[in-house]
């Protein structure tokens, strides 16, 4: 039966704090460690582990390098990987929630309560998903876009170097911002859209660390959305048509126009929950004249968009990996990139589905039911092409490819179950069940996640200058997609069976095995990722053995495999010039040989530290407005108008390489490459 | 879209160069622009002033009209917005915004008059802790 | 792996070899006019958001004040008057900027600023007469949806005025170099952006909202 029991929302420390001139509603009883011991373990670790890296910085005084040369950097590559290394970390942290609220479910029965009190665990699941999404979802899928589009495209770097810099701070000021909230006060219970307990009735802290934590970083993902279009538009090398961009570019394009045109409503429902909880205002209330609808309604025109801006950059992975290790060119190539466009648009038509049992009737439900199903075809039109690509081709089973195969049948599983929830009848059986869980994992875990790690694979030898490690590899792998299915197959069945999600605690003794299962699959899951991390390490540690000298390790077909790996700060001594798609493998074929002299000075966009300035202040802000602390968040507001405003008097942005510089670094490719055919 | 010139001479940072720094812009096209803005602005404020237009619907649609009318005139003769400037990208990316736009707008209006209607019990008017309980504002 | 020897295999010796790379530095356009206008159709989304939200609460007056019993047109034709105006004469500032005239862009400029203030001020002298009469924004949910899109219009014609003024400041101590002159053209494509959105505003929120 039903899972019972839903957690309940104990509002806690709700009795009004006057508040301090100074630190507003900050008070030593919003630190929560004394009443909670995981939490002050969970402390005492950050803190050792954060004392431990801070000490081996500075033993190996590391610092001013890190905040020259990575900090400040304007690189797009720096930068795809600071992103890259901000999502692995919060991964971490989600997963870890994840792995809490699975042994709890597996734990709850009857008399036992489990070890989580309801009000921890809303929080649990609600900083899982605003995690999972927001800060390792996005800033991986940003990261692989910002590191290798320009290098795709045949540029040196996007169009606003300094934006793109700004854009990671801000994200990574709204991750803080969410694990500062372990440590001082406690986060929201409302899930990750915060679809209930909207505006005044939940007053406390939580929601407002959620509301600015994804406004701070919204903004940062707005301006790189901006950033890689007008890149992508402007910025290909001479003679890359749009139609002779490769397919990763095709798919950046697309997400980034998503990220454009649907972050601002974002914006828009944010701000409206916020002046409800600042000013009084009545746009999601009760009474007055409010209307909570309207939120579920405007969060979901973005919510929807937003896992498409996911999944797209995965489908432009997967068509690259597919291509250089069937050693075939992607077949269909027109198909695909109409394919993905009208995916874009679709995806604008599709949002109620979301919520089909909220009432709007049959009319409505029937519209978005049927809009739902139809943005399945081009997705399955993209999947055929993926096929006939490996059709007759020589496939090489590398990790990329590995991982390819497993999402395309995992991500087949995962959209044929959102067929079924787009019918509104069986969605009214299923919606906001465990089955729904099951799907969105499915195809998030299969399609995003296991995109993601073919693309780490298939780039890392690039950006890093040495392969991973394949044992290591392989064993995650299979840890990865056992453990998925392991813990969410389950899931399916208790969904059909009606088990609701969210829930800490059920009457039911025998749904137990499933959670118990289920657990178990989280476990393999945790394997796998710790043999990722061992994979880091021994990778690392074998770098010499799998060395990269060539900078083309795979027999690549796009231009990111003309660089040396790691690029050069540059990207490119001469600005390539394209003829046809795959502009990498079209040069290889006809025996293309990279200039070894006339090299020229290369005009270069400079470091700065105004991102990191201004995201720091942004920062202090959105903690001022949490904690009411007016006067802080005026000071720190007009502080970010300041600098900001300091920074446009600065107009010296740029440098030049010199042409000495540009020729002793490309002879050091000279002799890497000759060595390499030795 | 543009396939760049192979053989770009490479020059100086440009300085005072045309087209780098924006269309060119004309007095004509602005005065055009705000004559027909003052009349497009004009004529609506008349309508609703004078009450001319008794119908609401009518009324509604004749002012999206004018409206629709106005932002066009603004696009062209203000913000010299036409299909060749950055390559007819501003004009592809307003057009896309356009859009979405409308499906934003209409599909929220028709969704929550759907809620509304299904899903909104009767309101009370006020609640009674506010003391002006049933008595209307009066300006 | 990755073969540069050359081959004489594709085409043979009697194709013109292809050129793979240029010889000099090409001159990408400048991103910075379509980079801006992408943010300004960011913008426009948000606005959609908030007369999406006007749209929907609009006839949610909790037994208050309506728009009818509210709105004063004059006051509203005065300030369109002054935004359409604005418009007009930072019009004549970029025109004077492609003489290359420095006082005359600053002094156009300056009128401009000068009518976005005046736009400002009467605009909070209407507020504040709204709050005066008990109809604040947390009156009902028609008065929320109807300050935030006002004065989310207003407070972009704040840091429009914010920036003109920092821009005034630049054009003063640089002239009309390059980097000024893009700038001008944002700040340009800005202010004439909110003139538009104000013709919804002024359309869809007042003189619909007094029919």
């Amino acid at each position: 039966m039903p899972g019972d029991c839903l957690s309940e929302n104990n509002m806690s420390s709700v009795t009004p704090v006057e508040a301090h001139w100074a630190l507003g509603r900050l008070t030593w009883d919003s630190v929560p460690m004394a009443h909670e011991p995981i939490l002050l373990w969970t402390f005492i670790a950050v803190v050792l582990g954060g004392v431990g890296v801070l000490a081996l910085l500075t033993r190996y005084r590391l610092w001013g390098p890190l905040w020259r040369d990575w900090f400040c950097s304007i690189d797009h590559k720096k930068i795809g990987i600071m992103y890259m290394i901000l999502g692995i970390v919060m991964l971490l942290r989600g997963f870890a929630d994840a792995v809490m609220m699975r042994l709890q479910q597996a734990m709850a029965f009857g008399d036992s309560m489990g070890y989580l009190p309801p009000h921890h665990y809303d929080q649990i699941f609600t900083a899982h998903g605003v995690i999972m999404i927001f800060f390792v979802a996005m800033p991986l899928v940003t990261g692989l876009m910002n590191y290798l589009v320009p290098l795709q495209i045949g540029a040196r770097d996007v169009a606003f170097p300094f934006l793109n810099n700004f854009s990671f701070w801000m994200t990574t000021a709204g991750a803080v911002l969410v694990m500062v909230s372990l440590f001082l006060g406690e986060f929201s219970t409302s899930g990750w859209l915060a679809l209930s307990n909207l505006g005044a009735q939940n007053p406390g802290v939580g929601l407002d660390y959620y509301i600015w934590s994804l406004q701070i970083a919204g903004v940062g993902t707005t301006l790189s959305g901006i950033n890689l279009i007008v890149t992508i538009i402007k910025m290909r090398a001479p003679g890359m048509s749009l139609m002779k961009m490769p397919v990763f570019t095709w798919t950046s394009l697309c997400t980034n126009a998503l990220i454009v045109a649907s972050f601002p409503v974002l914006t828009a429902a944010l701000v409206l929950m916020s002046l409800d909880r600042y000013v009084g205002t009545n746009f999601f209330t009760n009474d007055f004249g409010g209307n909570p609808m309207l939120y579920v309604n405007l969060i979901w025109i973005w919510g929807h968009p937003e896992v498409y801006i996911l999944i797209l950059p995965c489908f432009g992975i997967f068509s690259e990996v597919v291509a250089t290790y069937s050693r075939k060119r992607l077949f269909g190539y027109t198909s695909m990139v109409y394919a993905t466009v009208v995916i874009t648009i679709l995806s604008y038509i599709v949002w109620l589905h979301h919520f089909f049992t909220m009432g709007s009737g049959a009319s409505v439900n029937a519209f978005f039911g049927i809009t739902t199903m139809i943005i399945s075809i081009p997705t399955g039109a993209k999947i055929f092409n993926w096929l006939f690509t490996m059709y007759k081709g020589r496939i090489r089973f590398e990790l990329p490819m590995m991982w390819t195969v497993a999402f395309m049948v995992t991500f087949a599983i995962g959209g044929m179950t959102g067929v079924l929830l787009a019918v509104p009848p069986a969605d009214f059986v299923l919606h906001n069940s465990l089955f729904l869980i099951a799907h969105f994992h499915n195809v998030i875990i299969g399609g995003v996640l296991f995109g993601l790690f073919a693309g780490m694979n298939y780039w890392f030898p690039k950006a890093f200058g040495y392969k991973l490690d394949r044992t290591w590899g392989v064993r995650s792998f299979w840890l990865w997609v056992v453990g998925f299915y392991v813990a969410f197959m389950p899931l399916y069945v208790l969904g059909l069976m009606g088990v609701t999600r969210r829930a800490n605690h059920f009457e039911d003794t025998s749904l137990q095995i499933w959670f118990q299962v289920a657990a178990f699959g989280a476990f393999l899951i945790a394997l796998g990722i710790a043999c990722f991390l061992i994979q880091l390490v021994v990778s690392y540690l074998k770098r010499d053995q799998l060395r990269d000298v060539t900078g083309d390790p795979w027999d690549g077909r796009t231009l990111e495999w003309a660089t040396s790996s790691p690029p050069p700060d540059y990207n490119f001594a001469f600005t390539p010039v394209v003829h046809e798609i795959d502009a990498w493998w079209d040069m290889k074929k006809h025996g293309y040989q990279r200039p070894l002299t006339g090299f020229q000075p290369i005009h270069m966009p400079a470091n700065t530290a105004a991102g990191v300035v201004i995201s720091a202040l942004s920062l202090v802000l959105g903690f001022a407005l949490i904690w009411h602390m007016w006067l802080l968040a005026g000071a720190s507001f007009a502080a970010m108008v300041i600098a900001a405003i300091v920074h446009t008097f600065n107009y010296q942005r740029d440098f030049h390489i010199p042409a000495s510089e540009v020729t002793e670094t490309e002879n050091l490719r000279t002799q890497q490459l000759r060595a390499a055919h030795v | 879209m543009s396939a760049h010139d192979m053989h770009a001479p490479a020059h100086a940072h440009d300085d005072g160069h045309h087209h780098a720094a924006g269309p060119h812009v004309t007095l004509r096209e602005y005065a055009t622009g705000f004559v027909l803005s003052v009349i497009l602005t004009a004529i609506p404020f008349w309508l609703v002033m004078a009450k001319v237009i008794t119908d609401r619907p009518t009324a509604v649609l004749v002012l999206g009209a004018l409206a629709v009318a106005q932002i066009l005139v603004h696009m062209v003769f203000f913000l010299h917005m036409n299909g060749k400037v950055e390559g007819g990208w501003t004009l592809l990316s307003t057009i896309f915004t356009v859009v979405f736009v409308v499906i934003a707008i209409a599909g929220t209006l028709w969704v929550m008059f759907h809620m509304n209607t299904n899903m909104m019990p009767e309101h009370p008017t006020l609640p009674q802790s506010l003391g002006a309980a049933s008595t209307p504002w009066v300006g | 792996m990755s073969d540069l020897h050359l081959q004489s295999g594709a085409g043979g010796a009697t194709l013109s070899p292809r050129a793979y790379h240029l010889a000099h530095e090409p001159h990408p356009e400048n991103g910075t006019s379509l980079g801006f206008w992408l943010y300004l159709m960011s913008d426009c989304l948000i606005f959609a958001a908030l007369f999406a939200t006007y749209g929907v609460l609009g006839r949610s007056y909790a037994a208050g004040p309506t728009g009818a019993q509210l709105f004063d047109l004059t006051l509203v034709a005065i300030n369109t008057a002054f935004l359409l105006l604005s418009s007009i004469t930072f019009g004549f500032a970029m025109l004077r900027k492609q003489k290359n005239d420095v006082k005359g862009t600053l002094l156009w400029l300056a009128v401009t600023g000068l009518f976005g203030l005046c736009f400002l001020g009467l605009e909070l002298y209407e507020f504040a007469h709204l709050l005066h009469e008990g109809a604040g924004p947390q009156r009902s949910a028609f008065l929320s949806a109807f300050f935030t899109l006002v004065g989310t219009h207003g407070l972009h014609v704040t840091f429009g005025l914010i920036w003109l003024v920092v821009l005034m400041v630049q054009i003063g101590k640089h002239g009309l170099i390059h980097e000024n002159q893009r700038r001008l053209m944002c700040l340009s494509m800005f202010w004439h952006f909110l003139d538009v959105v104000w013709i919804g505003v002024f359309t869809f929120v007042y003189l619909m909202g007094v029919l």
